[in-house]
């Protein structure tokens, strides 16, 4: 390909070659994975139970929501555009969750609205973007304040959500295995909540969308050179409004999992969360300046990142900051990697 | 050129002076200022203080998106700033002296600025997207200043130091003369000398300012050395006005806030022309406007909400769809308007 490195550095959208050979497609997330296995190396040495089949299962329990969010956002990030917006219209869908059941709806209704108001808010973001031209940063930038915003419209105080369905399904959890005995004799399961399945079927969808369906391909193809898309006569304008739509669409499950997850609507939920996100996108191998990475490699991002937590918590006398300057560490590895791996393939 | 830039700033500063009359129409006594305990004293004198944080940041920015990067470590590098001043002048025997004020404000400077030049490494050198390679500082940065205060909150007890942030030099606030002076120096070096045209050039076409002879890599790393900076003076001010420095809340989302004045202002995220009288209209439009809902009885909280407003009405008014609209239907224009915030809404 033409390769026209910027030797300043500044990466241009030039579309990148994706490398032929299974080890070169799938080399990033490949590096992901050995990651997180190192990751759960360094604490099953350090820390006896570390390896315990629902430490292992709780990483997906807390950060159901993330794996939602992280969908769609590697949705966004795959045509070059990025979506800050997702924690706040996470945070704006348990607020309006938890108002309309105080206000006597029933939780089928609340679910759809909750799923169409993030649809709407997605599509009114993409529209911004496509037809007014407005970068994603500043547009997503303008529609977290309005998110935000209106979480403190609904209500300043945090909502309690007390509706029997919402309760029976944040108690519930799905059996997997036996595990052991307990003192008084009942067998102990190893267990997963309803939201790990709605996250990890999610997961599939996402898959499956991005590599067997036209949208799928337009995406990578946005990503990679939107010129060329554009000029192939790819539906450029429509698929870069619907990328919008799925991540709103994703904020608002993933919403809707906090919101049985912590049983409340909160206007500070998720704050800073669109920046775990796509970090998580990041180290899971999709280059920010899009058409190259997989769904499968930011589960593995957002499993790193829970990974990292679970060590410093087990750790007790780390201080939570440790954390903060660890991922960044891990991004900074990752993205010289990519890094790396591009210069290495354009020679 | 002169008339081109006249009219990029021509919508943001309608927006400021709408600002203004919303609150003089709520308290008509509100562009008062009258002398009080030696110093001028009002509204306007309090947003001119209050300002110049997010300018100092927004200047930094403001080049920085002109080579089409961007700096998202700002805000962590004025907690940093923030927490090494601070801890070092608590730590010192005499907070007040000012030998110990001026190390401490050298030492976070300098620490800022190792951080400055290691995001400029990472972009220029290394070829890392701007975007991540700050976000990378952005997220470890804030674990760093907690490091550094050892996740307290350091209070100082230093006048000096407190009088950077909230005192008053010739009757007016100390922080607005610095962020005076930085942007007039800014001004003057880019203005009137090349730089300005080579920073430009970089932000619109890498490859070719290179072939032509221009220094795009170390242009590049001059910037964010220089945005780290102004982040470190930002921190300082910040600091000393609440006499503390919070690892987690100084300066949290300045970074969005300066580049919301810097695009306000009219400089184009996608690198190329900048306008320093542009973002100076920006950071004073997001301040007036956070005077404004708090003067307007509104809860701060929803303030978000007419930020989101603004910015996407100033956005839709800079957009390539309605500047052509206005072209070519001159007279239409508040109908236009109209049309445009009702597709958003």
């Amino acid at each position: 390909m033409a390769a026209t490195e910027a030797p300043t550095g500044v990466l241009t959208r030039v579309a990148r070659s994706r490398g032929t050979s299974p080890l070169a497609r799938y080399g990033s997330v490949l590096a992901t994975l050995v990651t997180l296995v190192l990751v759960f190396v360094i604490g099953s040495t350090r820390y006896t139970g570390f390896l315990d089949s629902q430490t292992i299962l709780n990483l997906f329990i807390d950060n159901a929501f993330l794996i939602v969010l992280a969908v769609g956002m590697t949705f966004v990030i795959l045509t070059g555009g990025i979506d800050l917006s997702m924690g706040a219209v996470m945070a704006l869908s348990t607020m309006v969750t938890a108002r309309l059941l105080i206000a006597g709806w029933a939780p089928g209704p609340v679910i759809a609205a909750v799923l169409v108001l993030g649809c709407l808010f997605g599509l009114g973001v993409g529209f911004f973007i496509r037809v007014f031209e407005v970068q994603p940063f500043i547009a997503t930038l303008a529609a977290m304040f309005l998110a935000r915003g209106l979480c403190f419209v609904v209500s300043p105080n945090s909502l309690s959500i007390t509706d029997p369905f919402f309760v029976s399904l944040s108690q519930s959890r799905i059996r997997l295995w036996p595990t052991g005995t307990a003192f008084d004799g009942r067998t102990l399961y190893a267990f997963i909540s309803p939201s790990v399945i709605v996250a990890l079927v999610i997961v599939a969808i996402a898959a499956w969308v991005l590599h067997a369906t036209r949208f799928g391909r337009t995406v990578y193809a946005i990503g990679g050179n939107q010129g060329s898309a554009e000029l192939m006569g790819l539906p450029v304008a429509r698929t870069q409004v619907l990328v919008y739509v799925v991540s709103g669409l994703c904020s608002a499950i993933g919403g809707l999992i906090f919101a049985t997850y912590s049983l409340s609507g909160y206007a500070l939920t998720g704050v800073g969360v669109e920046l775990d996100a796509i970090s998580a996108v990041v180290i899971g191998g999709t280059l920010l300046t899009g058409g190259s990475g997989f769904v499968i490699g930011s589960l593995l991002g957002v499993l790193v990142l829970g990974t990292i937590q679970t060590i410093i918590s087990f750790e007790g006398t780390l201080s939570s900051w440790w954390t903060k300057i660890v991922i960044g560490a891990l991004l900074l590895v990752f993205v010289v990697l990519q890094r790396l791996l591009i210069i290495r393939r354009r020679t | 050129m002169r008339s081109l830039t006249r009219s990029n700033v021509f919508w943001p500063l309608i927006a400021l002076v709408a600002l203004l009359a919303v609150n003089v129409a709520a308290r008509p006594g509100f562009l008062g200022v009258r002398m009080q305990d030696g110093h001028l004293y009002g509204s306007i004198i309090d947003i001119l203080r209050n300002t110049s944080p997010i300018l100092l940041v927004a200047i930094g920015m403001t080049l920085v998106i002109a080579t089409r990067g961007i700096d998202l470590s700002v805000g962590a590098l004025v907690a940093i700033a923030g927490a090494v001043a601070c801890t070092q002048i608590a730590a010192s025997p005499s907070p007040g002296s000012a030998a110990t004020v001026l190390i401490a404000i050298g030492t976070a400077v300098l620490v800022c600025l190792v951080l400055g030049v290691w995001n400029g490494f990472l972009v220029s050198v290394v070829g890392i997207q701007p975007i991540i390679a700050t976000l990378i500082l952005m997220t470890a940065g804030r674990g760093i200043a907690m490091l550094v205060t050892g996740g307290q909150i350091t209070t100082v007890n230093s006048p000096l130091y407190k009088s950077i942030g909230a005192g008053y030099l010739l009757t007016l606030p100390v922080s607005a003369i610095i962020a005076g002076v930085v942007l007039a120096a800014t001004a003057l070096l880019t203005r009137r000398t090349a730089l300005g045209t080579l920073v430009e050039s970089v932000g619109i076409n890498p490859e070719a300012s290179r072939l032509a002879g221009v220094r795009a890599r170390s242009i590049i790393w001059t910037v964010y050395v220089f945005s780290a900076l102004c982040a470190a003076i930002a921190g300082i001010l910040i600091s000393s006005n609440v006499t503390a420095a919070d690892a987690n809340n100084n300066g949290l989302w300045i970074e969005l806030d300066a580049i919301l004045a810097v695009v306000i202002g009219g400089t184009s995220l996608m690198g190329g022309k900048f306008s320093l009288t542009g973002t100076l209209i920006g950071a004073f439009i997001i301040e007036t406007l956070r005077i404004t809902v708090i003067s307007l009885g509104i809860a701060p909280e929803v303030n978000l909400v007419f930020k989101a407003v603004v910015v996407i009405l100033v956005c839709l008014l800079q957009s390539p769809v309605v500047q052509r609209r206005f072209r070519a239907r001159r007279r239409a224009v508040a109908q236009e308007h109209g049309e445009a915030v009702e597709v958003v809404a």
